[in-house]
């Protein structure tokens, strides 16, 4: 790696982000302009790409094999593809129920952590109240306590109040608990939206929930989708808890589904893989999908 | 879409980001007030020309937008914790109330969780991985986002696959990885395969916890990535095209204009990676299971809490591991707050009163600015997806 090469890639690197930032202002952008990179950065982006991504595959293709094709060459790769372990996932009816339950968990923690975060950073980023800062700080300390440090209380109060092995025992205390995030979030989102606008809402006869309404939840739309895509993929994934409160096969989530699965069929590797891989895709699928989401919602935003 | 509406995003991106970043600044400085006063000045004006809305629509407003969180966080956060503590001075197995059921012992658990060797350990083996990340991670990610940084065919497609291993859940990680990590497994057949000796990963005291260490490194070093590449983002073209006039050589300018600016960006990411791996717990509950985790030598402060509280039915001692838990990093997050996060705000807090007064807000605001970070690493992976 010679100094000299790569100080090129760097200014090159510059030109075009310089070209970029000139070609937004006149709106058009050529692709074409994008410049081919240095070999010696695809390499190492290439090896980063590598690590990151081969685990992954490894856990996909091995779905694709039989158990015979493990266990004789580890490292290998399908041959022949083999579609069975898939098919017999998918008509696993215990696959699809943990996959409802996540997805149930995942949507209404999302909408709740949502409505109620948008709600409160509302209050506490626009009204002028004697305990708006003791609540913002109420939050903000909340950051410091992950569910780690309160989950055997937490799951001895869930079973008190007869939440033990419902989804609800799971969402109430993931929406608790994704809430300090979500606002400080959002306060300082809208803490950005210009007073001059609510003056103009208030004017035009709007009341301050009309405002709320009207104007916050639109401009407020990029920082929502990003805390909920926070909360829907932390939800998805989260394991302690579901481990904690649910004991009965038919309300498991996936993560607790892939674990149960794995211990149970733990000689049938290729089906294990291969429930694994299902089990993750709807997560990438959604991240991917909503990530276009906030940049949609950031062209409507108005200028802070 | 159209190539026009992209450049558009673009700019549409750095505008907001640099407004949230830009506020989150405000609400640290006095400047504050001044905003306070205004909104005071503005409520004056409403309440004058609108009469009829009076305080106690006010009142209530707030009342019915602010109640639910609020319950919901004091009775699912705080109050667990408080009970928590409680719970932690006696003896008891989780049934009926512990000053009836259960003995009162006073700080015999704590003493107890102490004097344990195996939770000894169970503290030492999260440090040890807190201080491993931080070393194999920070100097990793920032050559790679300076690789990254640069405008090149494909790049946006390798922001997002970078990002895969922090989706994909740790269970499935796990899963993943223990299997490719077996001795019979794929990594010790392409190690044999290219006459390495095959090494047992999981089993051996010795190796399990730098196995660990690789796979958490493995999960996390692409969120490490693209914050730091959000960091590099904001440092302003200028001070480079200065610097070149100037006739500084590429790996002087990283030195003395990257390193430095993407300072705050490295001790964000440091303190939330502290944080994670103080509590880390689904990976080596997964990869090891409760009880291999003590033999071989993996097992963290959570598993340890798992294994003794619920798992034994000792809730009382649970919770207490669970303080023990909390105290700790609360202290380890104080500390790296005073010494090293606080720093980040010299500039900002001048007047020494004013920096006394703000004191603990301070952290408060650091650590909403380590969430606007977090937030802007999924923006930034989002942009470079629709690039």
């Amino acid at each position: 790696m010679t100094s000299a090469s790569i100080s090129f890639a760097g200014k090159t690197g510059k030109a075009g982000k310089k070209n970029d930032r000139y070609s937004a202002k006149n709106g058009y952008r050529k692709s074409s302009k994008t410049p081919w990179g240095n070999p010696i950065v695809y390499f190492f982006s290439l090896i980063l790409v590598a690590i990151c991504v081969v685990p992954v595959l490894y856990i996909i293709f091995g779905g694709f094999r039989t158990n015979a094709q493990i266990t004789n060459n580890p490292a290998g790769l399908p041959d022949p593809w083999q579609v069975q372990n898939y098919i017999d996932v998918i008509q696993n009816a215990g696959f699809w129920g943990e996959l409802v339950n996540s997805l149930i968990v995942a949507i209404c923690t999302m909408v709740g952590v949502v409505v109620l975060g948008i709600m409160v950073s509302f209050v506490i980023a626009r009204y002028h109240f004697k305990g708006s800062k003791a609540m913002y700080a109420l939050f903000t300390a909340g950051l410091m306590f992950p569910m780690t440090v309160a989950i055997t209380p937490l799951y001895l109060m869930i079973r008190n109040l007869g939440m033990a092995n419902s989804l609800l025992g799971i969402i109430l205390p993931q929406i608790a608990f994704g809430l300090p995030q979500t606002i400080v979030i959002l306060v300082p989102f809208l803490q950005s939206i210009p007073l001059e606008l609510e003056e103009a809402c208030l004017l035009d006869g709007c009341s301050r929930l009309g405002f709320f309404w009207r104007m916050v939840i639109p401009l407020a739309m990029p920082g929502v989708a990003t805390c909920g895509i926070l909360q829907f993929v932390g939800s998805w994934n989260s394991y302690m808890l579901p481990l904690f409160v649910l004991s009965q096969e038919n309300k498991y989530t996936l993560p607790l589904g892939v674990q149960m699965f794995s211990s149970q069929h733990s000689v049938d590797t290729a089906r294990v893989l291969a429930f694994t891989s299902l089990a993750m895709l709807p997560a990438l699928i959604f991240f991917t999908i909503f990530q276009k989401k906030i940049v949609g919602g950031l062209t409507g935003a108005v200028k802070g | 879409m159209p190539p026009k509406k992209l450049g558009f995003v673009r700019t549409r991106i750095n505008d907001v980001r640099s407004a949230m970043s830009a506020t989150n600044r405000i609400a640290v400085v006095p400047d504050a007030r001044l905003r306070h006063n205004d909104k005071e000045a503005n409520m004056k004006t409403t309440k004058t020309s609108k009469q009829s809305s009076g305080k106690g629509r006010n009142r209530l407003e707030i009342l019915v937008l602010s109640a639910p969180a609020i319950i919901l966080f004091v009775g699912f956060v705080i109050l667990p914790i408080i009970l928590g503590a409680y719970y932690g001075l006696y003896q008891w197995k989780g049934f009926g109330s512990p000053s009836t059921n259960g003995k009162f012992v006073g700080l015999q658990n704590y003493i107890i969780a102490l004097k344990d060797p195996n939770f000894q350990a169970a503290i030492g083996h999260p440090l040890l991985i807190m201080i491993g990340s931080l070393v194999i991670q920070g100097p990793l990610a920032v050559l790679f986002a300076l690789l990254l940084n640069q405008k090149f065919k494909g790049r946006a497609l390798i922001r997002t696959l970078i990002f895969v291993p922090y989706v994909v859940s740790e269970v499935i990680v796990g899963t993943g990885w223990s299997l490719l990590l077996q001795k019979t497994g794929a990594v010790n057949q392409i190690l044999t395969s290219i006459g390495l000796p095959a090494v047992d990963w999981l089993a051996n005291p010795k190796i399990a916890i730098w196995t660990l260490l690789l796979i958490i490194s493995w999960k996390y070093i692409g969120f490490a990535v693209i914050l730091m590449l959000a960091g590099l983002q904001s440092i302003p073209e200028e001070l480079y095209e200065a610097a070149r006039v100037d006739g500084a050589g590429f790996w002087q300018m990283q030195k003395n204009i990257t390193l430095p600016l993407l300072a705050p960006t490295l001790r964000i990411w440091a303190f939330l990676s502290m944080i994670g791996s103080l509590q880390l717990f689904d990976l080596v509950y997964i990869v090891w299971g409760n009880y291999v985790s003590t033999t071989a030598g993996v097992s963290t402060m959570a598993t340890y809490m798992v294994r003794e509280g619920r798992g034994a039915g000792n809730y009382g001692y649970g919770s207490a591991v669970a303080l023990i838990i909390f105290v700790i990093s609360l202290i380890i997050a104080l500390t790296y707050q005073k010494f090293v996060l606080n720093r980040d705000l010299d500039g900002a807090l001048t007047d020494g009163k004013a920096k006394k007064k703000f004191g603990f807000k301070k952290f408060k605001n650091e650590s909403s600015n380590t969430q606007v970070a977090a937030s802007e690493a999924v923006l930034a992976a989002s942009e470079g997806e629709e690039k």
